[in-house]
């Protein structure tokens, strides 16, 4: 390697076989520093898979993911978190039974060992945190919620702000506005607009208005490989991409 | 202060469930009930301290544990080893020659001696001392529960998985202490303690005396558990049994905090194991095999998985019924017990405390808010409605 990579993170030759089947084959593609990246793709593309390979969540069959320098493969879940790299699922993954104002403080970075936990205190800073964080996900009126009674949109934006508390450098989005209203998708542009700043995300969608509205370059998959990259216009014009995706 | 009454006592309601609960035990079932009777709630209440041990285990971090009974018991075998070592001691000084003759070896527990054990085993050592007995009765379960947890939440075993690997724990560990007889007195258990440092704990003083220690003993508990339930582990724990996935894609070693909660309910139920030994004056491996175990869920589940205060009347109540259903009709209790079960999980997920909070609260509050408020008072508004909902519920 020697020269320092100029990108921030870096997917190289990575594959995951599953009895066989490559869900991920031989994926290679770099983002940028504070670049947006949107994936697209069909269903079983392996748009998830790939998340999920980046969050250590399922573990590689090869080839490598670099993120500043410093290889993610093979670090437990919380060690990859802890180098500032945060993941929000498809479906809203949030603490029903809890508040939000609860729900947000779990996910500050202070106190994750046993012990750091057990004897946690509300300091204000926390408490400013937490009320500030509420405020940028449109929840400042539902702090003292239980997470359960929220609207799916809302639930939505609680997993955002749960990444978002946390200040993490790479930020990767799950379909973050299906099943959610006009009026909460431009909430949602808004809010993604304001948190990519300073930020490398990585986001997956199917809505290509939502795609069109947030990424600076797009990648698509087909069959777990890379099948075109670019800008909005370049892909859309891309006949690959018509013909297995767009062109539906 | 104010930071100690709402962690360890659980604010304003949290105090007034504790205040109640302290009068039944400390007040009104000594008052009421004559020394058999008080022994027998003290037995009873043995049992609670593994009931609000698996509130915070399972009804908060959803780990169900089938073999809870296990730590339990070996807490007991701890303590009633010690007895057990000073009942051989005082047989050995009281003792005519005749009867020592008959005894091959003095100074060891009888069951040793009927299975031709000469010396006594290495690991009985420690049992000659109290403290070192103390700490033994907790450092034994917690070590085992380390070691398990360890083994089973590091490879990701959960749910279902889990409660069978602890109810084969609770079926091993009664084969391991049935057919190690020289070393555990096998089927029949340690039994015949009479004495603790010379105080002889079967008449009836020393019985309220074991009574009230085993009460305060269980508030001191409760309170510890509450403690843990209102910190922000607790949080964790409810976060972990909901949305596992998150909590360790939020930084968090999901490991190793449902090992503490493992470890910490054992270290509780062990202290209610040797309770028990002090009250009853035996340990049997009939005690710590699964059957025990599943009654100190169900004890858990009647009063209120997520209820502290509502696990420890769910024990009482069903062994209670227990005692008394199976006086009435012996070959009726199994069904009973089993219909009480599948009705409480079916109908009142939430126990006894779960009907407390939805019924009698709600009257309650009917009842006191029948005054409208005067407004002519000015400036002070009627409290709005409570949007904040205390998840933990304890």
């Amino acid at each position: 390697m020697g020269n320092l990579s100029t990108y921030a993170l870096g997917v190289e030759h990575l594959t995951v076989s599953f009895d066989g089947f490559k869900a991920v084959d031989d994926l290679t593609f770099y983002v940028e520093q504070h670049e947006v990246r949107v994936v697209i793709g069909p269903n079983g593309a392996g748009k998830t898979t790939l998340l999920d390979l980046i969050c250590g969540k399922t573990k590689a069959t090869s080839g490598s993911v670099m993120f500043k320098n410093n290889e993610l493969l093979g670090r437990p879940e919380q060690n990859i978190v802890k180098m500032g790299v945060s993941r929000k699922f498809q479906t809203p993954s949030i603490y029903p039974k809890l508040t939000v104002f609860e729900n947000l403080e779990l996910s500050h970075p202070t106190g994750r060992t046993v012990m750091g936990s057990l004897f946690f205190k509300r300091t204000a800073e926390i408490k400013d945190r937490v009320e500030e964080v509420a405020k940028e996900i449109y929840l400042s009126d539902f702090v003292h919620t239980r997470g359960e009674l929220l609207s799916h949109g809302q639930k939505q934006w609680l997993e955002i702000g749960m990444l978002l508390i946390a200040d993490p450098e790479l930020v990767m989005l799950d379909e973050p506005v299906a099943g959610m209203s006009v009026r909460e998708r431009q909430q949602t542009a808004e809010l993604l607009r304001r948190m990519c700043n300073g930020r490398v995300v990585l986001v997956i969608e199917h809505d290509m208005n939502f795609v069109r509205e947030i990424a600076h370059k797009v990648t698509v998959m087909h069959q777990g490989k890379l099948l075109a990259e670019g800008s909005m216009d370049e892909v859309q014009a891309n006949e690959k991409v018509i013909e297995v995706y767009l062109g539906h | 202060m104010n930071r100690f009454f709402n962690v360890f006592l659980g604010g304003r309601s949290g105090l007034i469930g504790l205040l109640v609960m302290a009068v039944v035990l400390f007040v009104a079932i000594p008052l009421t009930l004559d020394v058999f009777r008080v022994n027998l709630v003290a037995k009873y209440l043995s049992y609670a301290f593994v009931s609000i041990a698996l509130v915070v285990c399972w009804g908060h971090g959803g780990i169900l544990s089938l073999g809870q009974g296990v730590f339990w018991g070996l807490g007991g075998y701890c303590l009633a080893a010690f007895l057990k070592l000073e009942a051989a001691g005082n047989i050995a000084k009281e003792a005519t020659s005749d009867q020592l003759k008959a005894l091959t070896t003095v100074g060891l527990p009888d069951f040793m001696d009927w299975n031709q054990i000469t010396e006594l085993p290495w690991f009985w050592y420690g049992f000659k001392s109290l403290p070192v007995t103390i700490v033994l009765m907790f450092i034994v379960p917690s070590l085992l529960a380390y070691i398990l947890g360890t083994a089973i939440f590091k490879r990701r075993v959960a749910g279902v998985y889990f409660a069978i690997i602890t109810q084969a724990l609770a079926w091993i560990m009664e084969m391991l202490f049935v057919t190690r007889q020289g070393w555990t007195g096998g089927i029949n258990g340690i039994t015949d303690l009479r004495t603790m440092l010379g105080w002889d704990i079967r008449t009836n003083s020393a019985q309220y005396i074991l009574y009230f220690a085993t009460c305060i003993l269980l508030v001191g508990c409760l309170v510890l558990c509450r403690a843990v339930l209102n910190s922000k582990l607790g949080r964790l724990l409810v976060a972990l049994r909901d949305e596992e996935d998150r909590v360790r894609f939020s930084g968090y070693d999901a490991a190793s905090i449902k090992r503490f909660a493992f470890v910490f309910a054992s270290a509780i139920s062990a202290l209610g194991g040797a309770m028990f030994v002090l009250n009853v004056g035996f340990m049997s491996p009939k005690l710590i095999t699964i059957e025990p175990s599943i009654y100190m869920v169900i004890f858990c589940a009647v009063g209120g998985r997520m209820s502290l205060i509502g696990a420890v009347y769910g024990t009482l109540l069903v062994q209670f019924g227990r005692t008394w259903f199976s006086e009435e009709f012996p070959a009726m209790w199994y069904f009973l017990m089993g219909a009480v079960f599948i009705a409480v999980t079916r109908y009142f997920p939430n126990g006894l405390a779960g009907i407390f909070d939805d019924y009698i609260v709600p009257l309650g509050k009917k009842f006191t808010h029948r005054k409208p408020p005067t407004p002519a008072t000015g400036g002070l508004k009627s409290v709005p409605s409570v949007t904040t909902v205390n998840s933990t519920g304890n």
